[in-house]
């Protein structure tokens, strides 16, 4: 047996030497199923860990709540609160920053740093220098990222509108905090580094700067494990209302938290649908090429039947070969995926500002890709042995019988006489083995959908993109203020240098709920006629708030399962705090986060306050920017200013480190697979009908006229897969737009037909790639040795 | 590895040159049902004693290979009993059959059906472990001539050289029976002698019953007996008093 087995391996060396093309775009088609799944799951988890260590290690509290102005004394009652673990309270306040050689006004929250110098939560996780001295009037320690953007390191200055009076401030170190692992700024809906900052401050002089001595006005709180989260919210609410306390909330609605997670839940949710799209797709595809790999063995397996060996040693034998190419791949996309994964996970770590990087050891879908890879390879093998040792081997070592052929349509219509030879042998080709052409078919079509699946991130972000900043929010910028001003204002607003048109905006923190689900969300009073920003119902026109009532996200409906014309109860989180019952009267198509507009006039009235704003979009003239920044910068009700245009850069800027590098990476994973297809679906047909192209050789065809027919095979089969292959991959896009909305954003249901076409381009460039690997080996067509070899 | 033999035949101890090897009985095989029901053999008789070299003539389609094909355990018989010493092979399970081939035959086919990839010393090595006592793979290839040609691969082998290597494969283990289907069928006169001249050597060496499908009516002469076949029966069965050796046919 001892030679048996060498005389049998030996051959599997040499197969594998023989075949190494084959083998080799087998092995990619594997590894791109196995890498597309250890990347995701390995660079989701690591995250995931990261993120866990980072809140545990630095105390990420669990509560938060700010007060207008709040007793210290008061801390010691919160504390007692059952279910705190710890409670910590400290001066937080927005101010507008001014620094050098940078024009557009910046703003800073500003964060009090108790006596004894770290706070017991939220550490911040120090990067540079060292913390400010606790008497020190202006040491300041800033966000890393933003000293980063400006390159400001310790020793450098600058100066900030603390209530209303300059002041220059130095920095004496830099640090990240979990609590603004995603810093987004006033007004903002993107980090921008430039433009936002938090600096921490030593609490007296803090204290001294807002009046706020003895006081506070933000507490963090770290809850007990099991403590229910919403009684101890209930009960500081109550705590602190009478000091003007803004509802108190959990990480859930905690911005930084909220961002990060959806990045992780996107994360998470591009990793659970495409990898096992991928291995589905790839496991179907192996079993398909390696089962008609294996059948071209038919006649090497019937002389071992006829040596003697007996079926298991055979069917052995080329699960061995399988198990090679299989473990080859699985090993390759292993490899490749870990390292993706890793820089992946780098990526992302540095777009959050982790302060370091945990990578999860993820065995288990090490295990589960190669565990459905091998399955898939043995199957097909499987498949295509069983079939082959059922015949007696003196069948077998024959070639397959001549299979009928039949007219292609019946006589009257004569179609026969009207395709050319070599269409008519191509058809008859492809219709002699319906069901290997319609699975090579089902092949291509499937790795044209997995492109198509990888390029829709593209689309939809830009149908997101076209949607919110060009059809619902168009203002150039919005000014965000420090506190509610009167209505009034924007007249202000409206006058100040380069501003053409002004529009209040007036947010107001509320709980929206219907039976017993509830969200917290900010409802939006728009003036009646603003045009900067439209809210754009479901069929994307522009919608006219009714004087009554509220428009909400066609999400949010669906998230309290109600429709136009039924009623919601709102808890209104400011002022009196009222909870009130309005009607929904439109829904609205929006992309990020779940939100309600109303009628301005309307939620005056519900609110029983006089025209109120937060902030306000303006228009501007482009060549004056300049001076409006700095007519902002000497504003002191101005907290911040948020450009459109940087905005929407930095939008892209977010996406382009998550959402393209993830979708570009799969796209390059699936063009392989493609790739790795169409090469062995071609390279086998030319092994199947090798003969026959060497009789139409000697025939007299030339080498262009043979491989036509083997080429026509591939174009129709490539294109018959095309228009399913779309179909598949819409369907399998709108799976991935299903499972990647969430409160915070979402992304629409669009195709590109250039999304199409750039998928079956890349298949038929493939194609092409492989008809002229494969034209090589027409050429070189031993003729005289592909005829004398068997009868 | 020890090979476990199936019940239903004689180990090789049991074998004795002289007795009877195969008996067939109204050996018959259908192809096709209906219409095209193709009679491939037609109601067989015979019986061939160990150590005998017959050789089957006839025209193609007579039904030469099909019966090759069951005697061989390659393909099994529609109806009607083959026996081979005691076992009737027309009974035999898949598995068993493949003992059989194993251990009791050598197969040469018309082309050569060597495996590509592998070795004229690695192809006669893919069978000898399969037999007890095989002949090293070096010693049946210089039974054929070839002992210069080990390590050639069949593409760098003529046609002739390859089916010596086919041969020296079939007998390396020593077997019981050597069934040759037309083994000089691609082959030109020169060649063909020197083929059968390997075979015969081989087949006297390890006094090996002999099977040997031929188109050729001047191989017969080398045979003990001759079974004409014709439609797939054996129309007539001739004897030769005195058999030619290698050398001196022609054609």
């Amino acid at each position: 047996m001892v030679i048996a087995v060498s005389m049998l391996d030996t051959k599997l060396l040499r197969d594998f030497g023989r075949l190494w093309p084959q083998v080799l775009a087998i092995a990619l088609v594997i590894a791109g199923g196995v890498a597309s799944l250890v990347l995701s799951v390995g660079s989701f988890r690591s995250l995931d860990e990261t993120r866990a260590a980072y809140y545990e290690r630095n105390r990420f509290a669990d509560v938060f709540a700010t007060v207008q102005r709040a007793p210290l004394t008061l801390v010691d009652s919160i504390a007692k609160i059952p279910g705190v673990a710890a409670a910590e309270a400290r001066i937080s306040k927005l101010a507008l920053l001014d620094i050098e050689n940078f024009l557009e006004p910046a703003t800073g929250l500003f964060i009090s740093l108790p006596r004894g110098g770290a706070p017991a939560l939220n550490i911040p996780y120090l990067r540079v220098g060292r913390y400010p001295a606790p008497g020190s009037a202006d040491e300041v320690m800033v966000s890393d990222a933003f000293a980063k953007a400006h390159g400001l390191v310790p020793g450098d200055s600058f100066s900030a509108i603390l209530n209303g009076r300059k002041r220059v401030l130095t920095i004496v170190g830099t640090a990240l905090t979990p609590e603004f692992i995603y810093a987004i700024g006033p007004g903002d809906r993107m980090p921008d580094n430039r433009r936002f900052a938090i600096i921490w401050m030593p609490e007296r002089a803090l204290a001294s700067a807002y009046g706020l001595q003895g006081a506070f006005s933000s507490v963090s709180i770290k809850l007990l494990r099991n403590a229910s989260e919403a009684e101890v919210i209930d009960r500081l609410d109550a705590l602190l209302d009478p000091y003007g306390g803004d509802a108190a909330y959990g990480r859930k609605d905690q911005t930084s938290h909220a961002f990060l997670e959806h990045g992780l839940d996107m994360l998470r949710s591009m990793s659970s649908t495409i990898p096992p799209i991928f291995l589905l797709v790839t496991a179907f595809l192996i079993n398909l090429v390696l089962s008609r790999l294996v059948a071209l063995e038919r006649e090497q397996i019937g002389l071992f039947k006829a040596l003697g060996y007996g079926n298991g040693a055979i069917a052995g034998h080329y699960i061995k070969f399988v198990l090679g190419v299989a473990v080859f791949g699985i090993a390759v996309g292993s490899v490749a995926g870990t390292w993706l994964g890793v820089y992946v996970t780098g990526i992302f770590g540095e777009f959050y500002q982790f302060p370091f990087l945990v990578f999860a050891e993820s065995a288990d879908v090490y295990l589960l890709g190669a565990a459905l890879s091998l399955a898939a390879a043995i199957a097909g093998a499987f498949r295509a042995i069983r079939e082959i040792v059922a015949l007696p081997p003196a069948v077998a070592m024959q070639p397959a019988a001549p299979p009928r052929y039949g007219h292609i349509l019946p006589g009257w219509l004569s179609l026969d006489r009207i395709l050319s030879q070599p269409m008519m042998m191509t058809l008859r080709g492809l219709g002699r083995r319906p069901l290997r052409s319609i699975l090579t078919a089902t092949g291509i079509a499937l790795a044209t959908a997995i492109l198509i699946v990888s390029l829709f991130t593209a689309d939809a972000i830009e149908q997101l993109v076209d949607v919110t900043y060009f059809m619902a929010d168009r203002q150039d910028a919005s000014i965000g203020f420090v506190q509610k001003e009167p209505a009034g204002i924007v007249m202000q607003v409206a006058r100040l240098p380069g501003v053409l048109a002004a529009e209040p905006i007036r947010e107001v923190p509320a709980r929206i709920r219907s039976g017993n689900v509830e969200r917290r969300v900010s409802i939006s009073g728009r003036t009646r006629g603003a045009d900067l920003s439209r809210i754009i119902d479901t069929d994307l026109q522009p919608v006219v708030l009714p004087e009554t009532g509220l428009a909400i996200s066609a999400y949010l409906a669906g998230i309290l399962g109600v429709n136009v014309g039924d009623t919601v109860e709102l808890d209104l989180l400011e002022g009196q705090r009222r909870t009130v019952t309005v009607p929904v009267a439109a829904l609205v198509e929006d992309y990020f986060g779940i939100r309600a507009v109303m009628d301005a006039s309307a939620l005056a009235r519900l609110m029983r306050e006089a025209p109120s704003t937060n902030g306000a979009n303006i228009s501007l003239d482009a060549s004056r920017t300049e001076d409006l920044y700095a007519a902002i910068k000497a504003m002191p009700v101005a907290a911040g200013l948020a450009l459109q245009d940087t905005t929407l850069a930095n939008f892209r800027r977010s996406l382009a480190i998550t959402i393209t590098t993830m979708a570009g990476i799969y796209t390059g994973l699936a063009a392989i697979i493609a790739f790795g297809i169409v090469y062995n679906s071609t390279r086998i047909s030319l092994s199947e009908r090798a003969r026959e192209l060497a009789s139409l050789r000697v025939l007299g065809f030339t080498r262009w006229e043979a491989m036509r027919i083997l080429l026509l095979e591939l174009v129709i089969l490539t294109l018959v897969a095309q228009p399913p292959g779309w179909l598949v991959g819409f369907g399998l896009a709108w799976i991935m737009k299903t499972r990647l909305a969430g409160e915070l954003m979402r992304v629409p249901m669009i195709m590109q037909n250039l999304t199409y076409a750039i998928a079956s381009a890349i298949i038929i460039a493939a194609a092409v790639a492989s008809a002229l690997v494969v034209a090589r080996r027409v050429a070189g067509l031993d003729l005289v040795a592909v005829l004398k070899t068997r009868d | 590895m020890v090979i476990r033999l199936a019940r239903g035949y004689r180990t090789q101890a049991e074998r004795t040159v002289g007795s009877r090897v195969f008996t067939a009985q109204g050996l018959t095989k259908v192809y096709g049902s209906g219409d095209v029901e193709v009679r491939a053999l037609n109601d067989v008789n015979f019986e061939i004693d160990a150590g005998e070299i017959v050789v089957l003539l006839g025209p193609s389609g007579s039904g030469k290979s099909t019966l090759l094909n069951i005697m061989g355990g390659l393909d099994q018989a529609t109806s009607g009993h083959l026996f081979y010493r005691d076992t009737e092979l027309t009974t035999l399970s898949d598995r068993a059959l493949t003992f059989y081939r194993r251990e009791r035959v050598g197969f040469v086919f018309q082309f050569y059906n060597l495996v590509p990839s592998l070795t004229a010393y690695e192809n006669v090595a893919l069978v000898t472990h399969l037999s007890k006592r095989p002949l090293a793979p070096a010693d049946a290839l210089a039974l054929v001539g070839l002992e210069g040609r080990l390590d050639h691969f069949p593409a760098q082998l003529s046609g002739g050289e390859q089916q010596r290597v086919a041969i020296a494969r079939a007998i390396a283990k020593r077997p019981e029976v050597l069934l040759c289907d037309e083994p000089t069928g691609a082959l030109d006169s020169k060649t063909g002698i020197r083929v059968i001249e390997a075979l015969l050597t081989a087949s006297a060496e390890l006094r090996t019953t002999t099977l040997l499908i031929t188109h050729n009516a001047a191989i017969q002469s080398v045979a003990d007996r001759v079974f004409f076949f014709a439609d797939g029966r054996i129309s007539r069965i001739a004897a030769n008093d005195t058999r030619t050796s290698a050398a001196e046919l022609t054609w």
